[in-house]
């Protein structure tokens, strides 16, 4: 299993390091996500400061529905078909995909991060915290991704569905992260962040187990 | 379709009206309870008969309609209880749940306008409510789109896996984000109900009624995915075989003379 998923991420990661879709075009669209929020918030920093945590989930959130487009539409009919005659385990298969996905929005989140500091004004009161809250909110992100993704990957109406499938889904990491990023960056009145992030990684854990359970029947299914 | 549904046998049909004819009984007793028998209340005065049906709709959103939807599911992708009827089941219960979770928001926001004094608030319960209605309706897009039945099904019992694994996910984690909402009443910790003597009775009379609504409508909701479903396969072998018919004839132009026919 961890061997088929080792060889499904190289693949993956491995086109987008020659096409360079993720870095060139979801990337730049983050930041553009950041500037626009900027915009509406007006020009002094401090409701900036107040919001940074809940804008930048919600760009992840966005940026995750576009990355996982992007990582379903790598599987075009051939290579799905390709994939389930490959004799890899479905299980392989699912931790690949949510690895490689996984990379991508970990290079999305330090770049957004950096430019929420920049741009935002906030302080950064506990780094390791921030950090513990991405890297949680990323697997369990990843892991509903990867599943929604293949769920929706051979119908012709992918595009529009998949974000009213996903989003909903993520409800629970928008909101964990954002209430643990804002006791990390010390913007919200009381309350620490423990909780949220035990939540992040029980959605975490969930979803990852779920997914090496279930993807053989979506991938019969798609 | 491995078996055409024709109709109902007719113990069937008068097993599913019987059903129709006792929600329809309970329901008007549950209303004439609730607005003329029993008493106002203390505090919330005539807005409390709102108790005897908001919380059985709620019951049967949150708890009857989705559990049985994901049972469903789990039952249809299990390879021993795999069978077309779980999915049927799945996808009509989802479907009346959903209507029951909308009638859930709707009577939650009546009764918390004069209340609350607002028509909607970010409390847990409403919140996570309002989640679950948009991924039904997710579900009931996925339904829609068209494809092979066997792979519709496939689809549908792993979506609603997928998102009844995030309830319990997404009500604790809004219930940690805000409460405003009371407590339960009837099912407290030690099971015994707070409200006493008419009210109470009234109150479960309102559960029995709304329940027997929702098993009415999905029974009658079964039987037209049924219906719809041997419709479907009746079109499918019809096309074929006019598409046969045409390979036929153009096949009977091309050589009139029954050359080369084996």
């Amino acid at each position: 299993m961890w061997r088929d998923s080792v060889l499904v991420a190289g693949k993956d990661l491995r086109i987008e390091l020659r096409s360079r879709v993720v870095l060139n075009q979801v990337a730049p669209f983050s930041l553009v996500v950041l500037v626009l929020f900027a915009f509406t918030l007006g020009p002094s920093r401090a409701p900036m400061a107040k919001a940074a945590p809940g804008l930048f989930w919600v760009t992840v959130l966005f940026a995750a529905v576009l990355a996982v487009q992007r990582s379903v539409s790598l599987e075009s009919s051939e290579a799905r078909d390709g994939l389930r005659l490959s004799g890899l385990d479905p299980a392989g298969v699912f931790l690949g995909k949510a690895m490689a996905l996984m990379a991508e929005l970990v290079v999305l989140e330090v770049l957004l991060g950096a430019g929420v500091v920049l741009f935002y004004g906030v302080h950064v009161r506990s780094a390791l915290d921030l950090v513990a809250a991405c890297v949680a909110g990323t697997v369990g992100l990843a892991a509903a991704g990867t599943l929604y993704g293949a769920l929706a990957g051979g119908l012709r109406v992918r595009e529009t569905l998949l974000p009213f499938l996903l989003l909903p889904v993520a409800a629970p990491v928008l909101l964990a992260g954002t209430r643990a990023w804002q006791a990390a960056l010390g913007t919200a009145a009381g309350g620490a962040g423990d909780p949220w992030l035990r939540l992040l990684c029980v959605f975490a854990a969930v979803y990852v187990a779920l997914g090496v359970v279930i993807f053989g029947p979506i991938l019969e299914a798609s | 379709m491995s078996t055409p549904v024709a109709a109902w046998s007719r113990r069937r049909a008068w097993t599913v009206r019987a059903v129709g004819i006792a929600a329809l009984v309970s329901l008007a007793a549950t209303v004439w309870l609730g607005i003329w028998v029993t008493p106002p209340d203390q505090v919330q005065h005539d807005l409390v008969r709102l108790v005897y049906i908001h919380p059985p709709i709620a019951w049967v959103a949150l708890y009857l309609a989705f559990g049985i939807g994901a049972l469903g599911s789990v039952l249809w992708l299990w390879r021993r209880t795999r069978s077309p009827f779980w999915d049927r089941l799945a996808s009509a219960s989802i479907e009346v749940g959903t209507v029951f979770t909308a009638l859930t928001l709707v009577t939650g926001s009546i009764w918390g306008r004069p209340t609350w004094g607002v028509w909607w608030a970010w409390d847990a319960r409403l919140t996570s409510t309002a989640l679950l209605l948009v991924m039904e309706l997710g579900y009931l897009a996925l339904r829609r789109v068209p494809g092979d039945p066997e792979a519709r099904a496939r689809r549908c019992a792993v979506a609603a896996i997928i998102a009844a694994v995030d309830v319990p996910i997404v009500h604790f984690s809004v219930v940690w984000w805000r409460t405003l909402h009371q407590g339960a009443t009837v099912l407290n910790a030690n099971l015994s109900p707070t409200i006493h003597g008419s009210m109470a009775w009234t109150l479960l009379l309102g559960f029995v009624a709304v329940t027997l609504v929702f098993v009415w409508m999905l029974l009658v909701r079964l039987r037209i995915e049924t219906l719809e479903q041997a419709l479907e396969g009746a079109e499918l072998d019809e096309a074929l075989q006019e598409r046969w018919a045409e390979g036929d004839t153009e096949a009977a132009l091309a050589s009139p003379a029954g050359v080369g026919e084996p």
